[in-house]
């Protein structure tokens, strides 16, 4: 009995666990104090903008950058004491490939699996299957510069899955893959959660986010300004439906004194005016009953980008 | 998990390496660093061969030419040997030298700077001072190679002597293992392809003026304890001296400071890649 209660408590304790976590370069302060627990299984997020701090955060995860404040545990250790240990049971795709350019794609996988302590024959046998998943079996023996930019990213993935990793860090994977390309990963990465691995994954693609993350932390400028599941977030700061107007530059702003009242919140961009409301179409009606022109107009779904951008007042991909 | 049990395993063996490094930088694994290097370099071989051609041009020079005008020299143990044996074994040791410092400068360098190799490396358990160490050892190993065609070549020209040589092959090892810890450390701090000059205006000297080609006796007195300082002398001394079967604790000291820098190199390469790379 006691056994399988400590059983259950340690699948609760989380394998990520940041307290106040704090990253410097000089006086660039890049992560300002941010708490975020990953537990077993899941699929977790960091979505924010260029130099919210993501990458930093991963890094400090990946045990390959040093905090700067802070307490972080990874898989229950410290990653300023128990580094190599923590390492041989990630897997970790950087945000900027370094694939070994010296070795073919094949010498990549068996290497890198060496790096881990695996067998020969384990690593052997682990190319092929790596290589298989990442669609480049044909390719085993070329040299990696001789790779299109999204085939080197599938090798970069590809070689992070070498060890068998328990916790997957995935720094904006699917950047400079084609929709395909980032649909099939996206499928791979949902397979490998059902096997239990867990994710770690930042990106800037609001759609990623939604696809792929359970739990996610919205992140600006150093800081978390949200955090939840995405519907979650889209329940608590967004409204069920958005009206987009769109009109020519500069024009946006002399109709929102006109429509207001019409949505719960009125958002006001250069090139467009987003009405939050639950019913799109209703508010669609009242804009046209009121006089307003738009160059085009359309009715859709709230996303995480509207959440995005009513903490920050900012969008998040330019 | 597989790669787990590893860590355990070998977690006894890197407990005393523990004490002296900072924890996290060191996991065992320099083998598999050195294990990549064996395989890159299958497609190097056009180097191995120039790395061997040119100290043996250099062999066959004294031998047809300072070998006729300078024909013999008082040796280590006070006995007189050939003018061309008494440099043979100091240029076995350059050639060391050369081969382990070019292979632990340029292409650490373009792994440092340009491929982002090490960067990869470091997301597995493999840590900065398995870096310094794997790196190094492929250079000593590459180094080692060079001496070793190196001796073939002057046993070939009948220029060794007594079955000493091959002793000559470890000191070899340790000279080339020196050099590449030393030059690993130095291009760390190297940013632009054009601050090799300042390696290549240090080897130069430290060629000539190693009591290379004359003994130390002749330098003047207050010289002398400036070219004692250079590793290379050192290695000279420790190949000059076994090549005629000259055994005394002189030898010692030579392979304690060798291992001191050699030592000093690894400690320093490791620190400046841990504050490069992890950072
Ligand atoms: N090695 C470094 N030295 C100095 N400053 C750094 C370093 N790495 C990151 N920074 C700074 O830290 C801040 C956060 O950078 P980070 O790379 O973590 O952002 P990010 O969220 O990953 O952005 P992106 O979406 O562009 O990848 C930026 O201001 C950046 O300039
Ligand atoms: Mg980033």
């Amino acid at each position: 009995m006691a056994a399988a209660g400590e059983r259950s408590a340690r699948e609760l304790s989380p394998l990520v666990s940041a307290k106040a976590l704090v990253k410097r370069f000089g006086e660039v302060e890049a992560v300002r104090g941010i708490d975020v627990e990953v537990f077993k299984g899941e699929a977790f997020g960091f979505l924010g903008p260029n130099g919210a701090g993501k990458s930093s955060a991963m890094r400090m995860v990946g045990c390959v950058s040093p905090r700067s404040d802070g307490d972080l545990r990874v898989l229950d250790m410290d990653p300023q004491i128990d580094g190599p240990s923590i390492r041989a049971r990630l897997g970790v795709v950087p945000q900027e490939d370094n694939l070994d350019t010296e070795l073919s794609i094949r010498q990549n996988l068996q290497v890198y699996g060496r790096y881990f302590g695996l067998s020969r024959a384990h690593v052997r046998a682990k190319a092929t299957e790596l290589m298989e998943f990442a669609q480049l079996t044909e390719r085993a023996d070329d040299e990696v510069d001789t790779l299109s930019g999204g085939m080197k990213r599938r090798l970069t993935i590809a070689r992070s899955l070498v060890n068998d990793p328990d916790l997957l860090l995935l720094d904006e994977p699917t950047t400079g893959l084609d929709p395909q390309a980032r649909h099939l990963l996206w499928d791979r990465l949902f397979r490998l959660k059902q096997l239990g691995v867990t994710l770690l994954i930042t990106t800037h693609y609001m759609d990623e986010a939604e696809q792929l993350c359970d739990r996610l932390v919205i992140m600006d400028n150093g800081r978390i300004v949200a955090e939840g599941s995405p519907p979650e977030l889209i329940a608590s700061y967004s409204t069920r439906e958005v009206l987009e107007l769109r009109f020519a530059p500069g024009e946006s702003g002399d109709v929102a004194s006109t429509v207001d009242g019409l949505a719960d919140r009125v958002e006001v961009l250069p090139d467009r005016v987003l009405l939050y409301t639950e019913n799109g179409e209703a508010a669609l009606s009242a804009t046209h009953a009121r006089g307003v022109q738009p160059l085009s107009c359309l009715v859709r779904r709230s996303t995480l980008e509207d959440v995005f951008l009513r903490l920050t007042g900012r969008t998040l991909v330019d | 998990m597989a790669a787990n049990t590893e860590v355990t395993g070998t977690a006894r063996s890197r407990s005393v390496t523990l004490r002296i490094l900072p924890p996290g930088l060191y996991a065992g694994r320099a083998s598999k660093v050195l294990e990549r290097s064996l395989l890159v370099s299958r497609k190097m071989w056009l180097v191995f061969v120039s790395g061997i051609v040119e100290p043996a041009v250099y062999l066959l020079a004294f031998q047809i030419g300072f070998g006729r005008l300078v024909t013999e020299v008082v040796g280590p143990g006070g006995e007189v040997m050939s003018y061309a044996a008494f440099v043979a074994s100091a240029l076995m040791v350059a050639s060391a030298m050369n081969g382990a410092v070019y292979d632990a400068t340029f292409n650490v360098f373009f792994k440092i700077r340009h491929a982002r190799t090490y960067e990869g490396m470091l997301a597995t358990p493999v840590g900065p001072v398995d870096i310094a160490m794997g790196e190094v050892s492929w250079s000593m190993l590459r180094g080692g190679l060079y001496a070793v065609a190196f001796l073939a070549i002057m046993t070939l020209l009948g220029l060794s002597g007594s079955p000493w040589v091959v002793l000559l092959v470890p000191v070899a090892l340790l000279v080339a293992f020196t050099f590449a810890a030393l030059g690993m450390a130095c291009v760390t701090f190297i940013r632009t392809v054009s601050q090799f000059d300042y390696i290549q205006l240090a080897v130069m000297p430290l060629f000539l003026f190693s009591a290379t080609f004359y003994p130390l006796s002749v330098y003047p007195e207050p010289l002398r304890p400036v070219v004692q300082l250079s590793p290379l002398y050192h290695g000279v001394e420790l190949a000059r001296q076994l090549s005629v079967g000259v055994v005394d604790p002189a030898l010692l000291g030579h392979v304690g400071y060798l291992a001191a820098l050699a030592a000093l190199g690894l400690w320093v390469t490791s620190r400046r890649l841990a504050g490069l790379l992890l950072r």
